[in-house]
């Protein structure tokens, strides 16, 4: 996805690759990680995890029901045991058995779902993962990680298995563009600053940070400066650096790659509104399903392109300034 | 690995500490445990004013075998030991027969057992993990318990350890397309340190099983296309239990399923006389519970 190339951002490969290369990697390194695969694993990359380890690799066929359970068990065993599958397969089709066998028993299962949101294109809404960050952030105990490139992705593997206790890790499937060069600051629940300015604060997750800063560049012609932050942990929310961009900024747009129902942008209006309202404006799937298509154009058409962000944040500041009376 | 324990209350940890292992009883000692905890899960249940007491009496012969007859290797100490064989009940709405299993074994003091369902009691409703020492997986949501129970088994395998696992599913519970999926995934990995147990009392909630599902049938045929040494037994007789859970430790490459015959509530007239569930989620009334342990006693010989 080519977002953020008017501001020198490079193209880099897609966070499922990222995830699958990380995993294989700690594999190595921790003998006590075990991978379960509903037979999707050359597309979630758990395959890599799978050629090199085939004795801690499991695959349970297209069942993702089972697959939830084996990785509960094993973890009950004693096992880091990690799922994958589809984002909307893995949460849409076992949802309960998350509930019962990973949440309520607060057991160490790792979960990664691939192909989120409508950026996957042609094969279409029944593949878009579009409300799992919804499901996923309704269970109590949970961890909800939406890192936005590469370079994140790899940095969220490792900080999710460092992690004692259950996690959503969300990877898509085009490539996006390099956000983080080198070293990444990757902290659970903790929000990373990629820009700062006093007129708004855009709050992103996802392929959506690289959007957030090519709008905060067009923004910036305009007079506007915005203040950028990647919440790659949508759960627990990083509520003081949301509570700081509503004191300082005034405004706050957020956006992601989601249905806006129970997503990034719900929750930090929550958080805003209970601790220090000001207006704030949510990019987002609104109340639809996608459909087939090219990428690039649905992103376009379903409004979540820097434009839109930026559109959005016109009517944030607009907003702020009639509420501080012009 | 688990997160970080809950911790269990104080005195129940110093009761933990003061039981001592468990010990094999004899057919005859097995016959008067049965007896024992049939009285306490109807007493319970009773008291507590819900809960599925014939589903947790159909049960009570195999968990009496599994805990008590020297089939599975546990010690209430250390409920934690990793070599410890596991017990996962499935059908969770069984959780009496669990729970006072476990106090007879010593996880618990058996004063606790008249707190079932209590508000701030360890004894939920349905079996949480994270509250009661001895209880392996939560269960309530039908039809998980054998995929937790496999993975169990995998991680056996990965550590070179040599602990069974075994698991309790109801008839009715096999509805749930995730027993199939876990069926073939055990069979696909050659599991066989794994044995399921078939609770087939018949029954489930609106009538009978064969009614409610005829799909399930024939049972035995099902579970060995699915690629599972099975066995079948009357699962209220003591001898043909500990024969069937023994014989099935002798299986190599292949997870076992010992389809038992059972009544839900056998012998007992408040639960006999009911034809459309034989009383399932229904506790006996005071008077009923009478009724019943009269029955009981005198199915055990226990009237003098």
């Amino acid at each position: 996805m080519e977002f953020g190339k008017e501001i020198g951002l490079k193209l880099g490969p897609p966070t499922r690759n990222a995830f699958g290369e990380a995993l294989k990697e700690l594999g190595g390194e921790n003998q006590q990680i075990v991978v379960v695969d509903g037979d999707v694993g050359n597309s979630t990359r758990t395959q890599y995890f799978g050629e090199a380890y085939p004795d801690r690799f499991f695959n349970v066929g297209i069942a993702e029901s089972n697959m939830i359970g084996v990785a509960a068990g094993l973890a009950g065993a004693g096992k880091q045991a990690l799922a994958a599958s589809f984002a909307i397969f893995l949460l849409g089709n076992a949802y309960d058995q998350i509930r019962m066998s990973v949440a309520f028993p607060r057991l160490d299962v790792k979960l990664v779902g691939s192909h989120s949101g409508i950026s996957i294109g042609e094969d279409g809404p029944s593949q878009m993962g579009i409300e799992d960050i919804a499901l996923a952030t309704s269970f109590p105990h949970f961890t909800v990680l939406v890192p936005a490139d590469a370079p994140s992705t790899r940095a969220a593997t490792r900080a999710m298995f460092s992690h004692d206790g259950p996690v959503y890790l969300r990877t898509g499937r085009p490539k996006v563009p390099i956000i983080y060069d080198g070293d990444v600051p990757f902290e659970i629940g903790r929000a990373n600053q990629l820009r700062d300015g006093g007129d708004l604060t855009i709050i992103a997750c996802g392929l959506m940070v690289a959007a957030a800063l090519e709008a905060a560049h067009t923004l910036s012609a305009e007079g506007v400066e915005a203040r950028v932050l990647d919440m790659h942990t949508v759960k627990p929310l990083d509520e003081e650096a949301v509570v700081r961009a509503a004191r300082e900024t005034g405004a706050i747009v957020t956006a992601e790659e989601h249905l806006l129902q129970g997503g990034l942008g719900a929750a930090v209006a929550r958080t805003v509104s209970e601790r220090h309202p000001v207006p704030v404006h949510t990019v987002g799937l609104e109340n639809t399903y996608a459909e087939s298509g090219d990428p690039l154009a649905l992103l376009k058409k379903y409004g979540l392109m820097p434009e839109d962000i930026v559109q959005a944040a016109r009517r944030a500041v607009e907003a702020r300034r009639g509420r501080d009376g012009g | 690995m688990l997160c970080a324990e809950l911790p269990l209350e104080e005195d129940q940890m110093t009761i933990n500490r003061m039981k001592t292992g468990v010990k094999s009883r004899s057919v005859e000692e097995l016959r008067e445990t049965v007896w024992k905890l049939s009285r306490q899960i109807m007493e319970i249940t009773t008291e507590a004013g819900s809960g599925h007491p014939s589903s947790s009496l159909s049960a009570i012969d195999v968990i009496t075998a599994l805990y008590f007859g020297g089939i599975m290797r546990h010690d209430p100490d250390r409920p934690q030991w990793p070599a410890r064989d596991r017990f996962i009940l499935s059908k969770g709405h069984a959780a009496p027969a669990l729970y006072v299993a476990l106090a007879e074994a010593g996880y618990f003091n058996p004063d606790l057992l008249s707190t079932l369902r209590e508000l701030g009691s360890p004894l939920e409703g349905h079996p949480n993990m994270r509250r009661l020492a001895g209880v392996e997986a939560s269960t309530g949501s039908l039809g998980q318990g054998l995929s937790f129970a496999l993975g169990h088994a995998l991680a056996a395998r990965i550590d070179g350890e040599r602990y069974r696992v075994y698991c309790l599913i109801g008839d009715g519970e096999a509805d749930q397309g995730q027993i199939w999926e876990a069926a073939m995934t055990a069979a696909k990995y050659d599991v066989d340190n794994l044995t399921a147990i078939l609770d087939y009392n018949e029954y489930q909630q609106t009538g009978p099983v064969e009614k409610v599902m005829p799909g399930l049938f024939p049972i035995v045929e099902k579970w060995r296309a699915f690629g599972w040494h099975v066995v079948e037994i009357d699962g209220h007789n003591m001898e043909a239990v500990l024969e069937a859970l023994e014989a099935v430790q002798q299986v190599n490459g292949q997870p076992q399923m010992i389809v038992a015959h059972t009544k839900k509530g056998k012998g007992l007239d408040p639960f006999e006389e009911d034809d459309v569930n034989r009383m399932h989620g229904e506790p006996l009334s005071p008077e009923q519970l009478e009724v019943a342990l009269a029955d009981l006693n005198e199915m055990y010989g226990k009237v003098k």
